[in-house]
């Protein structure tokens, strides 16, 4: 259950996104309302296609919607110009891509630097709180290598820790156990729950991996543009990587 | 992030050398294309350089100072008369022939100078004398002679050694240096009684006059004055500058107009900066399209169009300066040989490597334009779709 002092930090109402002109016109998002809290876990969840990622683009500021409201931390994400939504996704958001996204010709610390680097920080501050988080999630002594020289678990953990390097309260993930095996989720999602226990952040997870369902404190399941269900989770006991997809 | 966007460039192994290569071909092509042109255009107007008087007084009509217009032998007692003319004398110039040893022909400059100022003579001997050309059937010659002229002799020409102008015995008394001719001659001074001895008769024989101002007076307004008092052209020469008066800059332009010279090279600069592009902005832009997912994730995580474009600058200026850098540097290597070698003629104004540099980063800069035109086309969101 959520924590009943959680405040919601993302509001998202009634909110419309199409794509393409006329004929071609596919109507994406339809009259979508989705809350997101601190100290939880929110995973979207759905088939292929059901407007999930374009939902998450949104709530991070990426993607203009054409209708509706998104407010998140109270800033209305609806009107902000172009550039203040750059601001603002580069104070209050923590971004982990389905594909980790780290850059290959930098060093693991000088990926997770790269936020701090964003908000203005010198590279020597930056690689230096950069090495602290990269321990967190238990690379520390890793910090001068390059991202291929590790496994696709210990890459996602980099990207983790750059997405929490600048301390953003709502975390943004993209299929995040996508292109992991069993052992690799588990500790990945194991990463997350300490993330969103952290107070005042909220994780969103947009995922149809139904293997770690267990983790979620909520599920927002769509369908064809629209919220079909949200489902409460108690955990009474600890969530665990499901190694088998259930059906 | 200008670091992080040069760990981004070098990087790229393969795409960094690309892309320097591309702009070093580009730079040498133009740098040592527009060099060679110049060394060319100066060697047009060698004979200026190597009697270096400072006013020419020619038939009217002459615009460049290997044409020859003869004057009449009394035109040196007319540019005399003027009141601003400290000093005029006789000058013959022309291309004649030397017998060499072995009875083939080379072509040389004979110049004729008067032998009592010995004005017109050339400034730096190597050995002999040039009081010397006094003496009966006398000539000074310039390194390049010794080269050509030694055909077939057990030994480089040297002082005392005789030869042949049309059929005409020359001794040599004097070695000199020299600026080396449009045409590939050597120069040989002589007098100028003996230069139109050498030279086939005609009517008219005195090439140019040349002179000196008064003191008080320019160069250029003792021209003027000659040229009002006596019809004749009168040029100064000070070296190509924007003085069309200047016979330096009026031999430049008239090889610049009726020749193809300017066009051949040209073309080859023109290609140069064609591969520069064609490198550059094909290369670049592949590295910018291989590293969008990179840069659009740094756009979702809140870095601005203005930034990113700033580490696109960075990156296209940096290979800009190393290839240019590089190209600058192929090109003094091919400078030192061609100055050592004397040929091909090279002279590099300090205006060739300043203008290439900044025709490189313009190129850079197309580059750069092209990969921020296509990132700012970026939707951030699109980051999200795998």
């Amino acid at each position: 259950m959520s924590d009943p002092a959680s405040t919601i930090v993302v509001d998202a109402q009634a909110v419309e996104k199409s794509f393409g002109d006329g004929s071609n016109r596919i109507h994406v998002l339809k009259q979508v309302n989705l809350q997101a809290r601190t100290g939880e876990i929110l995973m979207l969840v759905g088939p292929s296609g059901c407007g999930k990622t374009t939902l998450l683009s949104a709530i991070a500021g990426t993607l203009k919607i054409d209708g509706g409201e998104i407010n998140v931390f109270n800033e209305p994400l609806h009107r902000l110009s172009g550039s203040a939504l750059t601001r603002f996704r580069s104070n209050h958001i923590g971004f982990i891509f389905q594909q980790f996204n780290l850059i290959p010709t930098l060093s693991i610390a000088e990926n997770v630097s790269v936020p701090l680097l964003i908000q203005g920080l010198s590279s020597g501050a930056a690689i230096k709180r950069a090495r602290t988080v990269l321990e967190s999630v238990g690379l520390g002594d890793r910090w001068k290598e390059r991202p291929n020289k590790l496994s696709g678990g210990q890459q996602q953990r980099v990207a983790i820790a750059r997405a929490l390097v600048h301390e953003p309260p709502l975390v943004i993930c993209d299929e995040p156990t996508a292109a992991l095996d069993a052992q690799n989720g588990e500790i990945v999602l194991d990463l997350f729950r300490q993330v969103a226990r952290a107070p005042d952040r909220a994780v969103i997870i947009v995922t149809h991996d139904n293997r770690i369902f267990s983790y979620a404190d909520r599920i927002a399941r769509m369908d064809d543009g629209e919220i079909v269900e949200v489902h409460e989770q108690s955990h009474t006991t600890r969530p665990h990587f499901e190694h088998e997809a259930a059906h | 992030m200008f670091g992080l966007a040069l760990k981004m460039l070098f990087g790229d192994t393969a795409k960094y050398l690309m892309l320097v290569a591309g702009l070093f071909f580009a730079t040498f092509l133009i740098v040592q294309q527009a060099s060679v042109f110049c060394g060319l255009m100066r060697w047009t107007t060698a004979t200026l350089k190597n009697t270096g008087a400072p006013i020419y007084v020619v038939e009217d009509r002459v615009e460049q100072v290997n044409e020859t217009n003869p004057l009449r032998d009394t035109d040196v007692a007319r540019v005399r008369s003027v009141s601003g003319v400290r000093w005029a004398m006789p000058l013959s110039s022309g291309v004649q022939r030397v017998r060499r040893e072995d009875g083939s022909f080379k072509t040389i400059q004979l110049v004729g100078i008067d032998p009592a100022s010995l004005a017109g003579g050339p400034a730096r001997m190597v050995k002999g004398d040039l009081k010397d050309l006094r003496l009966p059937n006398t000539v000074v010659i310039d390194e390049l002679a010794i080269e050509q002229l030694s055909k077939d002799k057990d030994h480089p020409i040297d002082i005392g050694d005789r030869f042949e102008i049309n059929d005409i015995e020359a001794r040599v008394v004097g070695i000199c240096k020299a600026m080396r001719s449009f045409t590939g001659g050597p120069y040989i001074w002589t007098t100028y009684e003996r230069a139109l001895q050498y030279t086939p008769p005609q009517r008219k024989m005195l090439s140019a006059v040349i002179a000196a101002p008064i003191q008080g007076m320019t160069a250029s307004q003792t021209a003027a004055q000659i040229t009002r008092e006596t019809g004749l052209r009168a040029y100064v020469n000070e070296g190509f500058n924007k003085n069309e008066n200047d016979f330096n800059t009026s031999t430049v332009w008239w090889f610049v107009k009726n020749t193809g010279i300017p066009f051949s090279f040209g073309t080859t600069v023109v290609i140069g900066f064609i591969v520069g592009v064609a490198i550059a902005c094909q290369t670049f832009y592949a590295f910018v399209l291989d590293n969008l997912k990179h840069l659009g994730a740094l756009k979702a995580m809140g870095m601005s169009n203005f930034r990113l474009s700033l580490m696109l600058l960075t990156q296209a200026f940096t290979v800009g300066l190393v290839g240019f850098g590089l190209g600058l540097l192929a090109t003094s290597g091919f400078a030192m040989g061609a100055i050592k070698h004397d040929q091909p003629p090279f002279y590099m104004p300090w205006i060739i490597p300043v203008v290439a540099f900044g025709v490189i980063q313009l190129i850079c800069m197309l580059a750069a334009l092209m990969g921020i035109v296509r990132l700012s086309l970026y939707e951030p969101a699109m980051v999200f779709r795998a």
